[in-house]
């Protein structure tokens, strides 16, 4: 019987660079950026780093396959370094490369580090690409915001929510993220808005307007990873043990079998049972103490809140509209302000959630560092489409939590 | 034994562009298409070509006849878009036909349309099995042209053959005359045309009578016996004035649909006879005559298994299913006639790889998906293994055709960041009833269509993207809403 990831590895440092449209650097400074504060605050050298993972979903638009361009990049001195892509879940999949190297023991210090950069094709939203030669043939000509928008039509239709409650709702999870963004000078967007600027604004994919979308940024997270015993011995006071760490890939079923109504996530579901069970957390609603979820467009925010088991399905309006998941609210998402405002910078985004995480267990999130002492934390990385996707979701703790 | 036809079917888009819109348009450089802004003209969509139309009026002519009996597919079109490669062969393929076939394309003339229905009417005497004849059309006109107000777009099809005919061939008769009322050459895309008075006094009053009366001759048929006279031209009068000179009752000249669809092209003799077909009974006399470089006269008795025809759309039904379109700009983007900024987005390379089509060419061309035969579960596209998580199978797909049945929107989006020639881009999820679904495109969604959760939905076979870099075209199906809008402006 497995024991799980509960407790066997702990972050000893971490960094993240500014998140943005970056038009001045190329993906190979916005790695160094976040290697840099990353290796500071682990406090070791590099000579110590014993493998790298190198997460990134769009690699055409910027460094090219495989890991080299890393290795490269950190000048790591010829140590294993594997590139992982899936989705946008790229930048969590270089974290389980890392911890699962440590936990396994083939390693004692891994390293991974997610980036993009995506402000180089001459059009706003994400780079317009080709999807395999034989999807081409029968794919639905869908964008992002086009694959995740359907999902507030199956909701709405299945939990009678009218068209204007679920805008109403999904306005108020952009406007937050904004105010919470705000209070990070590391966003991409720090700008307050009002629910009534996110309801009038353009269309981009119906329910969607421009506000309900997440910003397409340049940027990079790192993550350097260890053994709690090493971490200590290297004088931390207080390393974050990761406590689950859980990934679900979808099997065709909800693309190709009538039993999914097209309002939740499969994946999430079947990710988030696991990951409770391996972090020993029996009432996420009542342990949880605030998260980070795949906020790609605000229904996906919306419905995930449902499928984390937080809130209870049909009623994740109610609890959106009482602020339960604002900065101040019982438990914040997005305190960072997400990847609505923090920025999307796909493979680094799963690292970045993680890297909040990892500051505000700290108490070191500064102006938006959250008062109650937070026991759980949570992240939620999702890629892919409603329909076809993989999600991934990371817990970490107090130690002994 | 007889030979005729067994069945028929016709397709027009729903779009009907307002020919008051394209006057306006033109009014300060030609005032004088006024005289010809009544009514309205049929506008293929976007992702509409002469195979996807002919795709149509096929499945509505065959309704459900068995397809295995076919033993040709024939098309005529003007407006082919493929040169070499046959064209007859991907409506074949989209109607998911097996390969023991004979396929071929005629082209060239305002005459192809009859002359391949009556060639395929030849060919079925000689005893072979049934045979599915369409004729389609897309003209390119430019802007500003006569030729502009006037056509439409449109499709139609005959199953012919022996056996229990619904129109009896009485006889057939053409008239050869290389005579050049207008042409278009060798990589030219638009019609070069002489002047109307002549191409009416030399050409229709000449030469049309002259197959008909042969027509008449030869089958002992007199002018006055003819119930139905469908002659394709839009020109006003000209169809009466034939039905006069050749002594045929005025009350038989059909209606040539220049009100609310205009003149599609070579198919249009045989969209016209689809019509009078869809509105005639037992004992007519259809004579249809078709003008381009001489004359087809076809002559044709209804029998009395035109009351047991299944039920089908014709002509009649997808010109009820209409949206009046005002936008003439529309038109012009969908012909290139109009250089658009379609953005960055609109470059991306739309390559097929011939090998990938080619290996999944039932799945694409035919929309076969699979049938588990363990538990029954169908699902597309066809896997090794069953998509049922309680089942799993291996190696247990059976082919499973989803071109014809209908499904139900589960989730949809109408996309406006996503490059569409005619945005937003509808899509979403639709789940067929007896099983499978698909992240489909939607087609043929109108301002007035309100796509809600639950919506019936129909398989239509249309262009999925075009490959301009290499001339090339990938076909797939859509979804469109089954029981689409016939409202008015």
């Amino acid at each position: 019987m497995a024991s799980g990831i509960r407790d066997k590895v702990a972050i000893l440092g971490m960094g993240c660079s500014k998140f943005g449209e970056r038009w001045n650097d190329n993906a190979e400074d916005l790695m160094i950026e976040a290697y840099v504060e990353a290796l500071e605050d682990a406090g070791i050298e590099k000579s110590q780093i014993e493998a790298a993972w190198l997460g990134t979903g769009i690699e055409e638009e910027h460094v090219g396959k495989s890991a080299v361009p890393l290795s490269m990049a950190l000048r790591l001195p010829n140590i294993p370094v594997t590139r992982v892509e899936n989705y946008c879940a790229s930048g969590s999949e270089a974290f389980r490369g890392a911890v699962y190297a440590v936990a396994s023991g083939a390693c004692d210090i891994a390293l991974a580090l997610g980036v993009e950069k995506l402000k180089d094709t001459g059009y706003g939203g994400l780079p317009q690409r080709n999807r395999g030669s034989v999807n081409d043939l029968f794919w639905a000509n869908a964008s992002a915001p086009g694959s995740f928008a359907q999902l507030a039509s199956a909701y709405s239709a299945k939990h009678g929510v009218s068209k204007e409650d679920m805008k109403r709702a999904m306005a108020h999870i952009s406007v937050k993220s904004h105010d919470n963004g705000s209070r990070n000078p590391k966003a991409h967007l720090r700008n307050k808005i009002n629910e009534d600027k996110v309801i009038n604004a353009p269309i981009i994919a119906d329910p969607f307007g421009l506000f309900d979308c997440c910003g397409v940024s340049d940027g990079s997270a790192c993550a350097i990873v260890t053994t709690p015993e090493i971490a200590k011995s290297l004088g931390k006071k207080d390393p974050v043990p990761v406590k689950a760490m859980q990934l679900s890939a979808s099997n065709g079923t909800e693309a190709q079998h009538n039993s999914w109504d097209g309002s939740y996530f499969v994946t999430t579901r079947a990710a988030a049972n696991r990951a409770y069970k391996e972090a020993g957390i029996t009432k996420p609603r009542d342990q949880i103490s605030l998260f980070e979820v795949h906020d790609c467009f605000s229904i996906t925010e919306f419905v995930t809140m449902e499928d984390l088991f937080i809130s209870e399905e049909g009623n994740a309006v109610n609890d959106i509209m009482n602020g339960f998941y604002d900065a101040d609210g019982k438990i914040p998402c997005q305190i960072d302000g997400g990847l609505k405002c923090f920025g999307h910078p796909i493979g680094a985004s799963g690292l970045r959630m993680i890297y909040e995480m990892y500051l505000q267990m700290q108490g070191r999130a500064g102006e938006r560092q959250r008062k109650e002492e937070p026991v759980f934390g949570m992240t939620h990385n999702l890629g892919g489409f409603p329909h076809q996707n993989v999600c991934s979701i990371t817990i970490v703790g107090k130690e002994g939590a | 034994m007889e030979v005729g036809i067994l069945a028929y079917g016709g397709y027009i888009p729903q779009s009907r562009l307002q020919r008051s819109e394209i006057a306006k348009a033109h009014s300060w450089f030609n005032p004088g298409l006024k005289g010809l802004a009544k009514g309205e003209r049929a506008m293929a969509n976007w992702d509409e070509d002469s195979v996807t139309m002919a795709v149509e009026a096929a499945r509505d002519c065959l309704a459900d006849f068995d397809r295995d009996q076919l033993s040709a597919v024939y098309m005529a079109s003007t407006t082919f878009p493929f040169m070499d490669r046959q064209n007859a062969g991907i409506v074949a393929d989209a109607l998911n036909l097996n390969s023991s076939l004979q396929t071929l394309d005629f082209a060239s003339s305002q005459r192809a349309g009859s002359g391949g229905l009556s060639v395929a009417l030849q060919v079925a005497n000689g005893g072979s099995g049934p045979i599915l004849f369409t004729t389609s059309e897309k003209r390119l006109t430019r802007a500003a042209s006569p030729l502009e107000m006037t056509s439409g777009d449109g499709a139609a099809a005959f199953l012919v053959g022996q056996g229990k005919v619904i129109a009896r061939l009485l006889g057939s008769h053409t008239e050869a005359v290389d005579f050049v009322d207008h042409f278009r050459g060798e990589g030219e895309a638009y019609d070069y045309n002489w002047e109307e008075r002549w191409v009416r006094d030399e050409g229709y009053l000449k030469i049309v009578p002259a197959a008909v009366e042969a027509l008449l001759s030869k089958t002992g048929v007199t002018a006055a016996e003819i119930t139905t006279f469908c002659f394709p031209v839009a020109a006003r009068g000209v169809a009466a004035s034939l039905a006069k000179k050749i002594g045929m009752p005025e009350s038989a000249v059909a209606d040539n649909l220049q009100e609310n669809c205009g003149e599609t092209g070579t198919a249009h003799s045989m969209v016209m006879l689809a019509q009078a077909l869809q509105n005639s009974k037992p004992g007519d006399k259809i004579l249809v005559a078709s003008f381009g470089q001489g004359s087809d006269a076809l002559l044709f008795e209804v029998t009395k298994e035109i009351n047991s025809l299944s039920p089908r759309k014709g002509v009649s039904g997808y010109l009820a299913r209409r949206y009046a379109e005002t936008n003439y700009n529309k038109f012009l983007a969908f012909h290139d006639l109009v250089n658009l900024e379609r953005g960055i987005r609109a470059e991306t390379d739309k390559k097929t790889g011939l090998t990938t089509l080619y290996r999944n060419k039932s799945m694409i061309q035919g929309m076969v998906g699979g049938q588990c035969s363990q538990c029954g579960t169908a699902q597309f596209p066809k896997s090794n293994m069953c998509v049922n998580e309680n089942c799993g199978a291996i190696g247990t797909q059976e082919d499973y055709p989803f071109a014809d049945r209908v499904s139900k929107v589960n989730s949809f989006t109408a996309d406006r960041l996503t490059y569409s020639p005619d945005p937003p881009a509808y899509y979403g999820m639709i789940q067929f009833e007896e099983g499978g679904r698909l992240m489909s495109d939607f087609t043929d969604v109108s301002p007035e269509t309100d796509i809600k959760v639950g919506m019936p939905m129909r398989m239509m076979f249309r262009v999925k993207d075009y490959d301009n870099k290499r001339g090339f075209r990938r076909y797939f199906w859509k979804a469109a809403p089954a029981g689409a809008s016939n409202k008015g402006e």
